[in-house]
């Protein structure tokens, strides 16, 4: 085997859906400057786009381990909502500790803070919010991949649902009001443009990362579990390693988002915001289905088609627009269960080389 | 002895929604996640008898055979479509069918907590010791009635062996002309109707609300994974052992956690479980 | 010369019928050994007995020294000890390069390999024992959509890839094209001798068995029937017995 000729063919035929590495390379970076000035183009439109970048990172980490590994977890949310507390209850401590020394009490509970320190908390507790979600996820992860299929799923539902009630019993994290999160300092200019940067950014990261890693020993391994799990134990693969990262990297990422996502919409309701199961919890599976399950790009186009269907849905179906996303789960789930990826492969005659799956 | 007289009323019920998803995962290997909001439903029904000023025991049977027809239908639309399919596929699309149904009740009954008071007043037992409502009382009776109805169809009736046939082997069972399709539409409906009952029950024990489904859903989990698949006993005394145990976590930790305790209950028992079968070097499926 | 692998009256019972009573064997080092019996007499619950699939009623098996029938399949597969399926296992929606990449060995053990390439000599590697079973023409396929045969021919070249000591191999031969059937025989003789691997071989194909191994168990409802080199069993008037009898 000459090993020159087979680099190349490792190299080249990695296409997705914009195939052959100078153009895709020069697709990427087209795309990347669109993200970055489109909230410049469209003010009005910053918030939305925060939002799409978070679900885009919702997606991402929910596709590590219920697309790339074939577990499918409902419960995910839990490190969303974790970081989301995590780092509000550390900003919180320290912004109390802020107004004691500088304003001396004068400006009441929400007083504003400077914007050196509302960045500091923010990081901070951002921080925090990593090191939170993974320290829960490693014992946690250890413990339910464990399990497979039907139980699996049920366990990790259970368990978004557990968070949520917790979080909404427990008076040391606002219960049922909730908490509320520091106020976005106006000289840092217009909150909605931060936050769509901050998680553009966070996306731009998770994806990158994701990429890396999926090309490394990690991806053929949570591939290999995918396809047959008893398989890849009777070869003595480190499986539940692979499952315990996987899981993390998920939770770190989504720690991520929801950290900053307090404090962007300002306030943290514990079952309809941090812990939301039956919007951000079964949506981020939507998105990957949506998309396509196992593949780099599904996920990011998911999230895309998915959020404009859900804004056209809040527009004009007003009141029902909740019902007709149950509507929509239940349709794509049924009829569309390989994703709009799957489906273009599918019409396209399926030369299903394993490279496509992993553009 | 209130708190564990009450969870044993009340655990009934849990039993009887628990039969019905063990028949709908036994014959069909679907986990429905919708059960809870089946329940939910037969508990509203019920409630808008009430609003019409008539009886809620009325409930019952109107719930058991609404949902009936309403199974029917939701299998015919849709459950189908999932049969023999990738074990994900059923239950994401059951998720979302609980959302769907969540958010139609949610549009339809409104936001609030219901009620269908029955007016059956109260039993006092041990010199006034111990309030026995005596709607629970009923509740138990018919729970086990309809469990028992359930489980006589199963047994007896040509319908109930097709059923049996089709859960050890279906495909053996449409080569001996057994019409499978008619006997998942058939199961489904039984388990929508149960649900319906055990809904109407709820209503008038307890409340109903759009969004509390979920927990009627994950207690039957709960109540199969120890109990199997197999027979009623061990699922009505799982059902009242559940029922027993969130009351009494209920009155330790405070009413507010008594949910959070369902959903915990369900992931330890469920690791508890796989580190059971590990230890004898077996994987849970 | 010591045993590789040592069974020592492994019993295993399911729901009351005995599938395995008191068997003992004992693999030497470097050996190809066989394992016949009629349908049904317990040799594939033998092998998941020895590789950990169930715990054992009663017995014990070592392998290079270290007793293992407490273990579980990934141990006993880090030790060097891998089986293949009759119905045969691969990653099917990965490639065949991908699928063999995977099953390198990984005996640093830590999380950090992970992360790492897939080091060229691994690919390399794997490129060569592609080869080596002639699947090097289809190396970017996906597994799923070879023939059978050609999974099994790849089943056995990802256990190479592992670098065992020993490989319990289920059938290799079964449901493959007669004319594939030579090839794999070549194959099987070739890693024992030029790769060291010990083999202990199910084979319903007599002729196969008699070529291959050194000495050939034969089971019968759950026993040990007889065992010695492949004249003495085949001679043995309960061995044709067995077979004619059984089936």
């Amino acid at each position: 085997m000459s090993t020159s000729a087979n680099a190349a063919r490792q190299e080249a035929p990695r296409g997705g859906p914009l195939s052959g590495a100078g153009p895709r390379r020069l697709g990427l970076a087209v795309l990347a400057a669109a993200a970055v000035a489109a909230p410049f183009v469209a003010p009005g439109l910053q918030s939305q786009m925060a939002v799409l970048w978070v679900m885009v990172v919702l997606a991402l980490t929910w596709d590590v381990v219920g697309g790339q590994m074939g577990y499918n977890s409902f419960g995910n949310i839990v490190f969303f909502g974790a970081g989301m507390y995590a780092s509000a209850v550390v900003q919180r401590a320290l912004s109390l500790n802020a107004q004691e020394t500088t304003t001396a009490g004068a400006g009441g509970a929400e007083a504003l803070l400077a914007p050196i320190q509302y960045l500091g908390g923010l990081g901070l507790g951002l921080a925090c919010a990593a090191l939170v979600a993974v320290l829960v996820a490693l014992p946690l992860g250890a413990s339910i991949l464990r399990l497979r299929g039907h139980y699996f799923a049920i366990c990790t539902l259970g368990l978004g649902v557990a968070a949520g009630e917790i979080a909404s019993a427990w008076d040391w994290l606002g219960a049922g009001s909730g908490l509320v999160t520091p106020l976005f300092p106006e000289a840092l200019g217009n909150r909605n443009r931060f936050f769509c940067f901050y998680f553009l950014a966070l996306a731009g990261a998770c994806f990158a990362v994701l990429k890396l890693l999926y090309r490394r020993r990690f991806g053929l391994l949570i591939n290999a579990i995918r396809d047959d799990e008893d398989k890849a134990e009777a070869m003595g693969l480190p499986t539940i390693r692979a499952k315990v990262v996987a899981w993390s990297v998920a939770a770190f990422f989504l720690a991520l988002a929801g950290g900053a996502y307090g404090n962007f919409i300002g306030f943290i309701d514990p079952l309809d915001i941090a812990f939301s199961g039956a919007t951000f919890g079964v949506w981020m599976i939507l998105m990957a289905i949506m998309g396509g399950r196992g593949t780099l790009w599904g996920p990011i186009l998911g999230a895309m088609v998915f959020h404009v269907t859900q804004e056209l849905f809040w527009t004009f179906l007003l009141g029902w627009h909740r019902v007709a996303m149950g509507l929509l789960i239940v349709v794509i789930v049924t009829f569309l269960p390989d994703g709009i990826l799957g489906w273009v492969r599918e019409r396209r005659g399926g030369a299903a080389l394993a490279e496509g799956r992993r553009a | 002895m209130q708190l564990l007289l009450d969870g044993l009323l009340v655990g009934a019920i849990f039993a009887l929604a628990a039969y019905g998803m063990a028949l709908v995962w036994g014959v069909m290997n679907i986990i429905n996640v919708a059960q809870g909001e089946l329940v939910i439903l037969g508990g509203f029904l019920t409630w808008w008898l009430t609003t019409l000023g008539i009886h809620p025991l009325f409930g019952i049977p109107l719930a058991g055979a609404v949902l009936f027809a309403f199974g029917w239908l939701l299998y015919r639309t849709v459950v189908h479509r999932l049969v023999d399919r990738d074990l994900f596929v059923s239950l994401l699309a059951t998720f979302g069918l609980s959302i769907l149904l969540q958010q139609l009740m949610n549009q339809v009954f409104g936001a609030d907590i219901r009620n269908a008071n029955a007016g059956l007043g109260s039993t006092y037992l041990l010199g006034d010791g111990v309030v026995l409502a005596n709607i629970k009382l009923v509740a138990f009776a018919v729970a086990l009635a309809a469990a028992a109805g359930l489980l006589l169809v199963l047994r007896r009736s040509r319908a109930g062996r097709a059923i049996r046939a089709t859960s050890q082997n279906a495909r053996a069972a449409r080569l001996m002309g057994v019409r499978t399709d008619r006997v998942y539409a058939l199961a489904f409906a039984l388990n929508a109707a149960v649900c319906g009952i055990a809904g109407a029950l709820v209503a008038m024990v307890w409340v109903v609300h759009p969004f509390i489904g979920i927990t009627y859903t994950v207690r039957s989990f709960v109540i199969v994974v120890v109990a199997g698949l197999g027979n009623i006993a061990p699922v009505v005394i799982s059902g009242a052992a559940l029922g027993d145990a969130e009351n009494i976590t209920g009155f330790l930790l405070g009413a507010e956690f008594q949910t959070a305790f369902v959903f915990l209950l369900l992931v330890v028992i469920l690791l508890l479980r796989s580190y059971l079968l590990s230890r004898r070097r077996q994987v849970l499926r | 010369m010591n045993a590789l692998l040592e069974v020592d009256r492994v019993s295993k019972s399911f729901g009351g019928v005995a599938a395995n009573r008191e068997i003992s064997l004992s693999v030497p080092a470097g050996a190809v050994h066989g394992l016949i019996g009629p349908n049904g007499s317990g040799k594939t619950t033998l092998f998941n007995s020895i590789v950990g699939h169930h715990p054992l009623d009663a017995g014990s098996v070592a392998f290079d020294g270290t007793r293992i029938e407490r273990m579980t399949v990934p141990r006993i597969a880090r030790l060097g000890l891998l089986r293949t399926f009759q119905q045969t296992r691969v990653y099917g929606a990965m490639s065949c390069v991908e699928n063999m990449q995977v099953s390198a060995p990984h005996r640093t053990a830590h999380g950090g390999v992970l992360l790492r390439r897939v080091p060229a000599a691994v690919t390399e590697r794997a490129e060569g024992l592609l080869e080596f079973v002639g699947l090097a023409a289809l190396r970017h396929h996906r597994a799923g959509s070879l023939s059978f045969g050609q999974q099994k021919l790849l089943e056995f070249a990802m256990a190479l890839m592992f670098r065992p000591k020993m490989l319990l191999l289920d059938e290799p031969t079964a449901g493959i094209n007669p004319t594939l059937i030579n090839g794999m025989i070549d194959r099987l003789v070739r890693a024992n001798a030029e790769l060291g691997v010990t083999l202990l071989v199910i084979e319903h194909n007599m002729r196969v068995v008699m070529n291959l191994a050194t000495h050939i168990y034969c089971l019968a409802h759950g026993r040990l029937l007889a065992a010695g080199t492949p004249e003495e069993v085949r001679n043995d008037p309960r061995v044709v017995e067995a077979y004619l009898g059984g089936e």
